[in-house]
């Protein structure tokens, strides 16, 4: 019992990690742009094939696929952003775009079942069936290598994030586009342009998160509302736009989850969002959140 | 005359900012008062704590001698005091005569308790609709009362969103610079309609760059410097006040065109 | 030419009711009819939506939710019950119900938050409902729950359910125009636009959210009883389906959101489409891809929705019109506002919004935006 508490917290956490750098990114988009990417979970599902035809028909390594696929994703992210997003305007805009971003994610869904079907797939690699022994015992456990490196792996995005926030120009017109817009195009950043590259970067992380999570589940075109749902969850429960709080409830969430499961399969997805509604009922701007200024 | 609104003691910060330090000064009723001060000096912030909108660290604020501190914005607006905002916020999407209904918010309500509630009352009864497009004539915007709030210009815009204010009958009105970014005609209109409103018992308090409009219209103006207040007076008295001058051009130098503003 | 304009919405309502009310009899196919009864629950389903959100501002989509409880609460008291024919109808009214006492809660944790939250809360809370109809265990699981088949005519089976809808749409936009003219919905437009001004000025902002949520939700909830009514059966991905969700807010955008008729015309729009979409493509896949695209193209070029950018064309024809008319004895002399039409249509939109306002009495023509 408390062995599987332990490998339940162990698999939360790691597992959690890769769930923070794909919210980390959807966070991100949302404090630049104010808008929520419903898109976000079927484009790791994008990226996720993308692995997959990279490994099976290309037998391109998992993670030397990324060289591939992250710039991949970056570039259908600045895409969508451009065409979909940027022409609108009005007084909706924002709800507009939300609801652009769920008609782009409905048409990837149909095209991913088009091309690929409704058969479910997984990506495999060595490190994805082989593991490193955490527990003895009689039964001893082993931890798939994948949750390791797919979490060494968030840990060095999350890092590079951080880093292009903290110590770059680009990041520092990000910063200064999220706090206020207007003042930002006074200073002479092109706001337009800080907003397709940063939807680009928020899409990016799915590669990786996509990768990750494509060998740790089998998915199909259909995995896309249950990613987004929990993606959506856990941006909300840390405070829309706080990236430390997208990191933090990433991994408290998913390991919550993890830990119900044991008890309760079913319901632990449940948890999951009862979890959100009593953080919103006592905070209603999530764990990190700051005080709404706007009116809407 | 007595003091309608007191403020002691008031203290504000914002992080590492002290906006209001310890301010404090009376508005007596039936006057037209003037709140200036260089940018910067605590003059919204102010307005913020009077209506409700910020809550104050230290200090209080007094409506006819009764503690109105910690009170929200919709019960400041009940016990009468009004306010506009230095961006008008009118409703944009609402005609003029909507946004003017919805003011009255609290009028009808009171009318209500007499009689029997329907949920779908029609908004805006017979009542409230004459005293509006009795207050809209008064500013002179009646002819738009059909019309989308976001089509008015943004002078007309000021006139509604003071028009509204006054549906609830305030005893005073905080105007947060009712004659920026406003022609010369307008300001002259603006100036006017408030001189009427007071000579029929309107208190007003006015926050104002425009030196011209507050030394020709208030009856005594406050000078605030780094959140506080420094010198309270008649017009002629501040204009040549060494403590102003030093407010707003920082070091001892007195300027002619200061003065003479 | 006003006097043509003046007229021409109520003679388009009555027209469209009469049309309403006599379509099952002249179109006697049940195939028809189907897609009749259909359409109609969507259109009192968005114009429930639109009471709310389109009003208020707060998108929801998770409206299902109250769809999904209404048919399964309806369903399992006729199953429960053996209820079947007439006598169902009367299970309506609960279905509504038990709408509105979910609503109760769920407003008054998700309308304490600003609107981007909104939306993702009501989200979450669509999944919840989804997972507990998938496994609880009064819900029928996987299987769902089916209702016993009326033994009616089958010639004339849908003429009852049609009706039903019929009367719901027709009831709903009612109470739609009800809201909208009324003290309690001026509110909501108010905080719409701006919600802190509005509560500053007194106005009980949670109470008007929330009343305004709940109502939408009896509606919806209604709404799904019938529809489990009709279609026989509630499954969990069937009634708690997303996609519904999606559909009505394009109904919703597509039509003008936030007016009064917007979302009806929405509903008639979109749903026969949404019908042969699935007809043609009888692969679900590429259905939703072509969906998707025709969501895309509503968002990205008509934003404002079909009725509000029509009306503006209207506006702008009749003063291009009442300019020629003017052409000739002033010369350059164009009546005041009308100059300033060919811009913006700003100001002789305002004095026609003016005209019509005054005339019909209400605090806006209804449906003006």
């Amino acid at each position: 019992m408390g062995r599987q508490l332990y490998e339940a917290i162990i698999d939360g956490i790691l597992g959690g990690g890769v769930y923070a750098l794909m919210a980390v990114g959807l966070t991100l988009i949302f404090g630049v742009l104010d808008i929520i990417n419903i898109a976000q979970g079927i484009l790791v599902v994008l990226a996720a094939y993308l692995s997959y035809v990279l490994s099976v028909h290309l037998h391109i390594d998992l993670f030397v696929g990324l060289l591939v696929t992250v710039p991949a994703m970056f570039l259908i992210g600045v895409t969508i952003q451009l065409l979909f997003m940027r022409p609108l305007r009005g007084r909706e805009r924002v709800s507009m775009s939300l609801l652009a971003s769920y008609a782009v994610a409905i048409i990837l869904e149909g095209v991913l079942y088009t091309v690929f079907g409704p058969n479910t797939v997984q990506l495999n690699a060595w490190y994805v069936t082989k593991g490193v022994k955490i527990l003895g015992g009689a039964e001893p456990y082993y931890l798939p290598y994948i949750y390791v490196f797919g979490f060494g792996l968030a840990i060095v995005l999350v890092a590079v994030i951080y880093y292009m926030l903290y110590r770059t120009k680009f990041g520092r017109s990000i910063r200064a586009t999220m706090q206020d817009q207007t003042a930002a195009r006074l200073i002479g950043i092109d706001v337009n342009r800080v907003a397709a590259l940063t939807f680009g970067v928020g899409v990016a992380v799915t590669a990786a998160g996509g990768m990750v999570f494509g060998s740790l589940n089998a998915f199909n075109a259909n995995s896309g509302y249950d990613l987004i749902s929990r993606l959506l969850a856990i941006i909300v429960l840390g405070g829309l736009g706080s990236i430390g709080g997208a990191l933090g409830a990433a991994v408290f969430m998913i390991t919550v989850e993890s830990v119900v499961d044991i008890w309760s399969p079913q319901y632990a997805v449940v948890v999951f969002y009862a979890a959100l509604v009593l953080v919103l009922t006592i905070k209603p701007t999530g764990l990190f959140g700051k005080r709404e200024a706007r009116a809407q | 005359m007595t003091a309608l609104l007191r403020m002691a003691g008031i203290c504000k910060a914002f992080g590492g900012v002290q906006a209001l330090d310890g301010c404090g000064f009376e508005v007596e009723r039936g006057s037209i008062a003037g709140l200036i001060g260089p940018n910067g000096s605590g003059k919204t912030t102010l307005f913020n704590v009077i209506t409700g909108y910020e809550r104050t660290d230290d200090g209080d604020v007094y409506l006819n001698d009764r503690k109105i501190t910690s009170l929200p914005p919709d019960k400041v607006f009940a016990l009468g005091i009004g306010r506009t905002f230095q961006l008008t916020r009118v409703f944009a999407r609402l005609t003029v005569m909507e946004n003017m209904i919805v003011a009255a918010h609290h009028k009808e309500r009171a009318a209500d308790r007499a009689r029997l509630r329907n949920p779908f009352a029609r908004a805006g009864g017979p009542a409230t609709r004459r005293r509006a497009m009795e207050l809209l004539e008064f500013t002179g915007i009646e002819k738009h009362a059909g019309a989308l709030a976001e089509t008015l210009s943004y002078g007309q815009r000021k006139l509604l969103e003071l028009s509204y204010v006054l549906m609830a009958e305030p005893e005073i009105v905080l105007l947060d610079e009712p004659a920026g970014g406003v022609n010369p005609t307008l300001i002259g209109t603006i100036t006017d309609r408030i001189r009427e409103l007071n000579r029929q018992g309107t208190t007003f308090l006015i926050v104002e760059h425009n030196m011209d409009f507050v030394m020709g219209l208030c009856d005594q103006v406050t000078v605030l410097d780094y959140g506080n207040a420094v010198v309270t007076g008649p017009p002629e008295v501040i204009r040549s006040d060494r403590r102003v001058l030093d407010a707003y051009l920082g070091a001892a130098e007195g300027d002619d065109d200061a003065s003479a503003a | 030419m006003s006097v043509l304009l003046r007229w021409a919405r109520p003679g388009l309502i009555v027209a469209l009711l009469a049309f309403g009310a006599v379509f099952p009899l002249v179109y006697t196919n049940p195939l028809t009819t189907t897609y009749a009864i259909d359409t109609l629950i969507f259109v009192g389903w968005v114009v429930a939506w639109n009471m709310f959100s389109g009003y208020s501002g707060y998108i929801s989509l998770g409206h299902a939710v109250f769809f999904g409880s209404g048919a399964y609460t309806v369903g399992l008291l006729a199953l429960h019950h053996n209820l079947k024919g007439g006598v169902t109808f009367a299970l309506l009214p609960l279905g509504g119900l038990v709408g509105a006492a979910i609503a109760v809660p769920f407003g008054l944790v998700a309308l304490r938050v600003r609107r981007h939250t909104f939306v993702v809360i009501t989200i979450a809370v669509f999944f919840i409902f989804q997972l507990l109809a998938y496994n609880l265990a009064f819900t029928g699981g996987n299987g769902g729950v089916s209702t016993p088949f009326a033994t009616w005519n089958p010639a004339t089976y849908n003429n009852p359910y049609y009706y039903a809808a019929f009367l719901v749409a027709v009831g709903t936009i009612l109470l739609s125009w009800l809201v909208r003219g009324s003290r309690f919905g001026l509110q909501l437009l108010a905080i719409r636009d701006d919600e802190d001004r509005a509560r500053g000025l007194g106005v009980r902002a949670m109470r008007v959210k929330l009343t305004a949520f709940v109502l939408s939700a009896f509606v919806t909830g209604f709404v799904g009883g019938l529809w489990v009514l009709f279609i026989g059966q509630a499954l969990p991905n069937s009634v708690f389906n997303p996609n519904y969700d999606l559909t009505v807010a394009l109904m919703g955008f597509l039509g003008g959101f936030g007016t009064l008729w917007g979302p009806v015309l929405g509903g008639l729009i979109v749903e026969p489409v949404q019908q042969q979409i699935t007809l043609h493509y009888t692969n679900g896949y590429t259905g939703l891809i072509v969906f998707g695209i025709l969501f895309l193209l509503v968002i990205l070029f008509l934003p404002r929705g079909l009725l509000p950018t029509g009306k503006e064309w209207l506006t702008r024809l009749q003063a291009r019109w009442e300019r020629r008319g003017q052409a000739a004895p002033g010369g350059g002399m164009a009546v005041p506002g009308t100059a300033v039409a060919a811009g913006g249509g700003d100001s002789t939109g305002s004095v026609a919004a003016a005209g019509t306002a005054e005339r019909s009495g209400t605090p806006r023509a209804g449906g003006a935006r």
